[in-house]
């Protein structure tokens, strides 16, 4: 088993987040982990990804090879087309549809949406709307990593726990909003697939 | 032994505290940065006291591991590769020195530039010095190696360097611990003159040094940390160092490499096994993340003799990090690359955070220069560097910590006046104060503005040597009291902000403005932990 994952988005997004859930679970389910993060100047609100690889033997390579990722999962629709040399073919785009502009020349969104419908592997969906109606927008990392939960080789319920584990600190209602954000992403690619 | 999942940079740290250090020192620097918070955040380094300080520059850090080293205790000093540059005299010194108590350099490389402005390989530095360098592979190597690096230099009484690369810094995985080991009692070096390098003392340590060079190779043969493998086709031989060798075999299904391949992890090279390779091989595939170390030293001038492959002929390219595509085409095997990125997409540089105090600064300083011709304001390196950039596009240098203010000055020597540098905080007590004191000496009509905001920004918000001490600096500088003019960076302040600005660019002598307000990211944090004093720990 391997799953190759590039995570994209923009500094300050969260997508560090996603990557420790991922991580900790797959720990717990005793796989191999590397995971290669952004720090420094591009956290400023820059374009910002990182490489996670999980097996269930040893890995090489910190970095993904380009054209062998299994998945992008991106928390901004335009850094998910940033990645696209690193996915490999028939590999799935799972990406949030609301753009985070910070940037005068933005192209414009439909045309974004466009280049990821072309795709025939992907899943688009407006995290920030879901998680907004949960009353939790700080939450749409997770409705993101919940749409993606379904193509990644671990058991559901590890993920769960790994969100308990996480958030733990921070409270019961801050695990229960997060809980709800991946439970409605995974039904929306349930739904979507 | 407990496992652990760790940045590459917090096995160093977990390694130094099992292997028992009683201090480490450091100014941050991408992307070094974490081996020293990470000691700083762990309470087993509390219980075991200890000593986790961020210096006020590269060379502060150096001497202050270099008197704990003195003293007979373990000890370790990060910084990122350009760090060394700054740490470069005592670095070069403390080779001839020695050490007493086991010292480890860590000198953390960003090639292709991710966090730097350059991207210069400490490999010449640790050959330079003649010390032994260790380069990990991964987390759990770099986890050990802390251990053997300690041991090496106590064995060897040398400093040892230890050279990472982004990539296995900012990379988590695994990493099994061992059990920890007591620190060292203090104990003063046997020959109290060890230290003393007036030219008698440090011509015999000169010749000691370069008499373990020697024994040194073979260490590096010996230690088992340079591993040689023996495959079938002869065709080529790899050397593979550090983290290269794992784009190495990242490229091999089965991670069998056909050809024989020598995985290098420790310096000066182990002679015997670059030989056996030479004598058994067609030609060398030379595999490093950085510049051509490795491969230069190989060649050689002349080139004669074994063909020799890697960023030098083109087999890879010269600049930029490695990755496993590149090694898979100076493997000839096949690239993966993916679909290209649809045109549309377009750059996303980082920008100042939303409510910066550094955004404030600009836009008063630019509207006071709106008088003047263009190319007039020198500044230096921390988040402020972000200026240059659209809409603002305020400053028009960046070179090195400290360069601002006498880059200003020598204009202004040329007769460009005014001219105006604009340094951080920490920046300004990293190593602006020096150049400060040069200008002063003169009287030179420079605009000096230090933007304080209480924090080392860029790196992550680490204290700052330099809070709530500024204006007593350029106090105690000489800068003289009239002239140095603190202001708060808000937009409802502009007007005021604008005046002051223009006056002390119209003063013809030296002025220091003092724009101080709070980052917004560590005043976020501190809001958080529930108004934590902010202060220098
Ligand atoms: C010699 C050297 N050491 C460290 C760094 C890394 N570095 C770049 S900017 C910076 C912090 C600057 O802090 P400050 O001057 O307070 O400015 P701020 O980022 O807070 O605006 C550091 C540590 C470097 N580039 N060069
Ligand atoms: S981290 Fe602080 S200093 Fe840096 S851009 Fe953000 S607010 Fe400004």
């Amino acid at each position: 088993m391997k799953n190759d994952i590039i995570l994209a988005g923009v500094g300050g997004q969260g997508i560090l987040s996603i990557a420790t859930i991922i991580g900790s679970a797959a720990v717990k389910a005793d796989l191999f982990v590397k995971q290669a993060e952004v720090h420094g100047m591009s956290q400023r609100g820059g374009d910002v990804q990182s490489h996670l690889r999980l097996s269930n033997r040893e890995i090489a390579s910190d970095l993904i090879p380009f054209g062998k990722a299994d998945m992008i999962i991106a928390v901004e629709p335009m850094e998910s087309l940033r990645y696209l040399p690193m996915l490999k073919p028939g590999g799935w785009l799972i990406s949030n549809i609301n753009p985070f502009i910070n940037i005068p020349n933005y192209p414009p969104i439909e045309t974004v949406i466009a280049e990821i419908e072309k795709f025939d592997c992907h899943i688009a969906l407006d995290a920030d709307k879901i998680a907004t109606e949960l009353g939790s927008p700080r939450s749409a990392n997770m409705v993101i990593l919940g749409a993606a939960s379904p193509f990644i080789d671990i058991p559901y319920s590890e993920l769960q726990d790994a969100i308990r584990a996480v958030f733990g600190r921070k409270g019961e209602e801050v695990v229960n909003m997060n809980l709800a954000a991946l439970e409605k992403g995974r039904e929306f690619t349930e739904l979507n697939k | 032994m407990q496992k652990l999942i760790l940045l590459g940079d917090e096995a160093i740290a977990q390694g130094a505290i099992d292997a028992g250090i009683s201090g480490i020192y450091a100014y941050p620097g991408t992307p070094s940065t974490e081996i020293t918070e990470y000691v700083h955040a762990s309470k087993e380094a509390r219980k075991k006291n200890i000593k986790a300080s961020w210096a006020a520059n590269e060379k502060t850090a150096m001497e202050q591991a270099l008197g704990m080293s003195y003293a007979g205790k373990r000890t370790m000093v990060c910084m990122k590769h350009v760090g060394l540059n700054v740490a470069a005299d005592p670095f070069m010194n403390s080779a001839v020195t020695g050490a007493n108590g086991g010292l480890i350099v860590v000198a953390a490389d960003d090639p292709s530039m991710h966090s730097s402005q350059n991207e210069q390989d400490s490999r010449f530095y640790g050959k330079f010095a003649m010390i032994p360098i260790l380069e990990p592979s991964n987390q759990q190597e770099a986890y050990d190696m802390v251990h053997y690096g300690f041991e090496l230099s106590e064995k060897f009484r040398l400093p040892v360097m230890m050279r990472i690369t982004t990539r296995l810094a900012h990379s988590r995985s695994g990493v099994t611990r061992v059990p920890s080991r007591e620190q060292n009692e203090i104990s003063l070096p046997s020959n109290l003159r060890q230290f003393v390098l007036l030219p008698a003392i440090a011509r015999k340590q000169y010749k000691d040094l370069l008499k373990q060079q020697n024994p040194l190779a073979t260490e590096s043969e010996m230690s088992g940390n340079n591993i040689y493998l023996d495959n079938s086709d002869h065709k080529m031989g790899i050397i593979a160092c550090g983290i290269a060798y794992n784009y190495l075999m990242e490229n091999y299904e089965d991670r069998h490499v056909p050809y024989p391949v020598l995985k290098l992890t420790q310096y000066p090279l182990p002679r015997k096994q670059i030989e056996k390779m030479a004598s058994e091989c067609n030609e060398i595939l030379v595999l490093e993340d950085g510049m051509p170390v490795v491969e230069e030293m190989l060649k050689g001038f002349l080139a004669q003799g074994i063909k020799i492959k890697g960023r030098l002929d083109g087999s890879i390219p010269r600049d930029g990090e490695l990755n496993p595509n590149i090694v898979a085409v100076a493997l000839g095997l096949s690239d993966s690359r993916g679909k290209n990125i649809p045109e549309i997409v377009v750059g996303r540089p980082p920008s100042l955070c939303r409510g910066c105090s550094h955004y404030d600064s600009y836009t008063a300083l630019n509207e006071a220069l709106e008088a003047y011709s263009k190319g007039r304001v020198f500044s230096d390196i921390g988040c402020y560097t972000l200026g240059a950039l659209a809409p603002l596009e305020a400053i028009n240098s960046c070179v090195d910590m400290g360069a601002s203010i006498p880059m200003a000055k020598g204009a202004a020597d040329a007769g460009l006046v005014p001219a105006i540098a604009v340094i951080g905080d920490s920046t300004f007590t990293h190593s602006g104060m020096t150049g400060l004191l040069d200008a002063i000496i003169e009287n030179t009509p420079i605009t000096v503005v230090i933007l304080d905001n209480s924090t080392t920004g860029m790196t992550g918000g680490q204290p700052s040597a330099a809070y709530g001490r500024i204006p007593a600096i350029c106090k105690g500088l000489g800068v003289a009291e009239e002239h140095i003019r603190i202001l708060k960076p808000l937009k409802k302040y502009h007007a005021e902000n604008v005046a002051i600005f223009k006056e002390e660019i119209e003063y013809q002598g030296i002025s220091v403005i003092i724009p101080t307000r709070e980052c917004i990211q560590t005043l976020g944090k501190r809001v958080k932990a529930g108004f934590k004093a902010k202060s220098i720990e």
